[in-house]
C-alpha cells in the first residue's frame, strides 16, 4: 500500500476514514445548495442522509464522485482528491482519464436506475469492467454472473432493463456498481422511484451489502431502514450537517426542533 | 356480450347508413382525372412508349445510373461522417466550437444546393492552385485547382457538405435524446466522455438518427440530379445527351423518371424494415439478424 500523503495529517482526516468532507460549498448561479458540509465516514460503516427535499442531500452525494464541481471546501475519498490534484498548496484540475480512474473507485446507485437501456443485464455489468479497468471479456462474465445471482437475479442476465421490473432494474443497478469493485457505495434515494412492493426487495440487498461490510452512503426516506442498517444518521437541512448521531437514539430524542419535525413528517 | 335481457324490438329496426355525398362526388372526381390522365399516357403519341422501352436499358442510361448511385452512396457517407462530427461539436462545452458548428449547419443547409454546387465547380476562380509550403524546406506540393476540381469531385464536395449541415441537426437531435441519467451512470462507472459517447450515447441514439437518416437518402438521391448543370455524367445528364440529338425528350424524360422511382422504391422499402428494426417495441426482442427477419416474415415461434 503507497504511504499517505502528508496532507492528510494537517487536515485532521481520521485513519479509517473513506469519504471526508470539510466545509463543503456548492452553488448553481445565485442559488447556494451546500453551505459547508462536514462529514466523516469511517470505512466500513453505513451512513444514511436525511433531510427535506431542497436541504441539498443529493447534491452532496453528487459532490463526492464529482458529478457535481465543488464551489468551496474539501472532499476526500480514501485521501483522495477526486477532481483535483493537490500540489504546492494549489488544486490542479485533473484531466477526464484521471477523474474516470478515481470515480471508477465510486459506485453510485440512482434514483432512476439509468441502466444502458441498449444492454442486456449482463452486458450492464460487464461494459465498465472490460472497457474501463481492462479486465478479460470472460472473466468480467463470471463476475458479473455471480453478482446477478448475489442480488438475486441469476435467470435474468439476457434481459433487456425494459423487460425487468423496477425493483429489479435497481438490483441490476446495484450489481452493476458492484462490478468495479468500489471502495465505497453511493445510494441516491434507491427506492423512492419503486412501487411500494418492490421496495423491499431492494432494501433486502442493500442490507446484505451492509453486512459484509461495504462502505455505504445512502440518501433515504426510508426512516426504518435507515434505523436497522444505519451506523451513522445524519440529517441536512439547508445545506448543512443539521444533526448527527446513532440512528436509534437520533430518531428517539432528535436533539434539534428541525430534525424533531422532520422526523414527526416522516415517521 | 350477454343477449339483451328484452329482447323485442331492439332487434327489428333497420340501420341506415349515413350518405357522405362529398365522398362520393370526390371518388367520381379522382376517377376521371385518373382515366385522363391513363388515356394521354396510352394514346398521346409524344409519350412513344416503345422509344422509351428502347433506352431503358440503353448502355449510356446505365452508366449514368450508376454514376448517380455512386453519388449519392459516397456523398451520404461524407454527409453523415461530417454531419457526426458537426453535431458534436455542437454539443461541445466550448463556446468557439459550438458556434463554428451552428455557423457551418446555417451556412451549408441555408445556401441553395444548385448555388453551392455552381460554386465548388467554379473554385478555380477563387483559388488558382493549392500548395503545401513549409518554411525553411520549401514547397512541398502543388496542384492546380482545375486538375482535382473536376466536376464529378466538385458535386461530391458541394452536395456533401450541403447534406452533413442536415445530417449534424439529425445527429444532434438524436444524441439530445439521450437521457442525461445515460452519461451520469457511464461517469460513475469510471468511463471516459469519448467511452460514453461511442458506447453508450451513439447507440442509443441510433433510433432516433436512422429513420430521417432514410428520408434524407432519398431525397440526396433526387438531388444529386442537379449536377447534370455542372456536366457530370448522372442519369440525367445522360438522358439529356441522347434527347438533345434525337429530339425524344418525353421518352427519355420517362426512362430516367423510371430508375429514379425504381431506386426510391428500393430505399423506401429498405427504410421501412430499418424503421422497423429500429423502432421495436418498447419490448425489446433481441438484436440478431435472425430475429430480424424472423419477425419481418413472421417465422418466428412463440414460447
Amino acid at each position: 500500500m503507497a504511504p499517505k500523503p502528508s496532507y492528510l495529517k494537517d487536515l485532521g482526516v481520521p485513519e479509517d476514514s473513506i469519504v471526508f468532507a470539510r466545509g463543503v460549498r456548492k452553488s448553481f448561479g445565485s442559488l447556494e445548495v451546500l453551505r459547508g458540509v462536514d462529514l466523516n465516514v469511517p470505512k466500513g460503516t453505513v451512513a444514511c442522509i436525511i433531510g427535506p427535499s431542497g436541504s441539498g442531500k443529493s447534491t452532496f452525494l453528487r459532490c463526492i464522485n464529482h458529478l457535481e464541481e465543488l464551489s468551496g471546501g474539501i472532499l476526500l475519498v480514501d485521501g483522495e482528491f477526486i477532481g483535483y490534484d493537490l500540489r504546492n498548496g494549489k488544486l490542479y484540475e485533473v484531466r477526464d482519464r484521471v477523474l474516470c480512474k478515481r470515480r471508477s473507485n465510486i459506485g453510485m446507485v440512482f434514483q432512476s436506475f439509468n441502466l444502458f437501456s441498449h444492454m442486456t443485464a449482463l452486458e450492464n455489468l460487464t461494459e465498465a469492467p472490460i472497457r474501463v479497468k481492462g479486465v478479460p471479456a470472460n472473466e468480467a462474465k463470471d463476475q458479473a454472473y455471480a453478482l446477478l445471482k448475489r442480488v438475486g437475479l441469476a435467470d435474468k442476465a439476457e434481459f433487456y432493463p425494459r423487460q425487468l421490473s423496477g425493483g429489479q432494474q435497481q438490483r441490476v443497478a446495484i450489481a452493476r456498481a458492484l462490478a468495479m469493485n468500489p471502495k465505497v457505495l453511493l445510494f441516491d434515494e434507491p427506492t423512492s422511484a419503486l412501487d411500494p412492493e418492490l421496495v423491499g426487495e431492494v432494501l433486502q440487498v442493500m442490507r446484505d451489502l451492509a453486512k459484509s461490510g461495504m462502505t455505504m452512503i445512502v440518501v433515504t426516506h426510508e426512516i426504518g431502514f435507515a434505523r436497522e442498517v444505519g451506523d451513522d444518521l445524519i440529517f441536512m437541512d439547508n445545506g448543512v450537517v443539521a444533526e448527527q448521531g446513532v440512528p436509534k437514539e437520533m430518531i428517539a430524542s432528535p436533539k434539534s426542533p428541525r430534525t424533531r419535525e422532520f422526523l414527526a413528517s416522516v415517521c | 356480450m350477454s343477449r339483451s335481457a328484452h329482447p323485442g324490438p331492439v332487434d327489428t329496426y333497420t340501420v341506415v347508413p349515413l350518405r357522405h355525398y362529398g365522398l362520393w362526388i370526390g371518388t367520381v372526381i379522382s376517377l376521371a382525372i385518373i382515366c385522363l390522365i391513363a388515356k394521354s399516357l396510352i394514346t398521346n403519341p409524344v409519350f412513344d412508349w416503345p422509344i422509351a422501352g428502347k433506352y431503358l436499358l440503353h448502355p449510356s442510361i446505365m452508366r449514368g445510373l450508376g454514376q448517380t448511385l455512386l453519388l449519392t452512396v459516397t456523398i451520404m457517407f461524407l454527409a453523415i461522417t461530417i454531419g457526426t462530427i458537426v453535431a458534436i461539436m455542437r454539443l461541445s462545452p466550448s463556446t468557439i466550437l459550438n458556434a463554428f458548428a451552428g455557423a457551418y449547419i446555417w451556412f451549408f443547409r441555408g445556401a441553395p444546393a444548385l448555388i453551392q454546387l455552381i460554386f465548388w465547380f467554379n473554385l478555380s476562380m477563387v483559388v488558382r492552385e493549392v500548395s503545401i509550403t513549409l518554411p525553411f524546406v520549401g514547397t512541398l506540393f502543388t496542384a492546380k485547382t482545375n486538375d482535382f476540381m473536376t466536376p464529378f469531385v466538385s458535386a461530391v464536395v458541394a452536395l456533401s457538405l450541403h447534406e452533413a449541415g442536415y445530417m449534424a441537426e439529425i445527429v444532434r437531435a438524436g444524441i439530445n435524446s439521450v437521457g442525461k441519467g445515460q452519461t451520469e451512470a457511464a461517469g460513475s462507472l469510471g468511463m471516459t466522455r469519448r467511452m460514453t459517447l461511442w458506447r453508450i450515447t451513439l447507440p442509443q441514439a441510433m433510433r432516433f438518427i436512422v429513420p430521417p437518416t432514410g428520408n434524407e437518402t432519398i431525397n440526396l438521391l433526387k438531388t444529386t440530379s442537379l449536377v447534370t448543370f455542372i456536366a457530370v455524367n448522372d442519369l440525367l445528364y445522360s438522358a439529356q445527351a441522347i434527347y438533345a440529338r434525337t429530339f425524344e425528350t418525353i421518352p427519355l424524360l420517362m426512362v430516367v423518371m423510371f430508375w429514379y422511382l425504381f431506386v426510391v422504391t428500393i430505399l423506401s422499402i429498405g427504410q421501412y424494415f430499418i424503421e422497423r428494426y429500429y423502432g421495436r417495441s418498447d419490448i425489446d426482442q433481441g438484436r440478431t439478424l435472425g430475429r430480424i427477419l424472423g419477425d419481418t416474415f413472421k417465422t418466428r415461434n412463440r414460447n
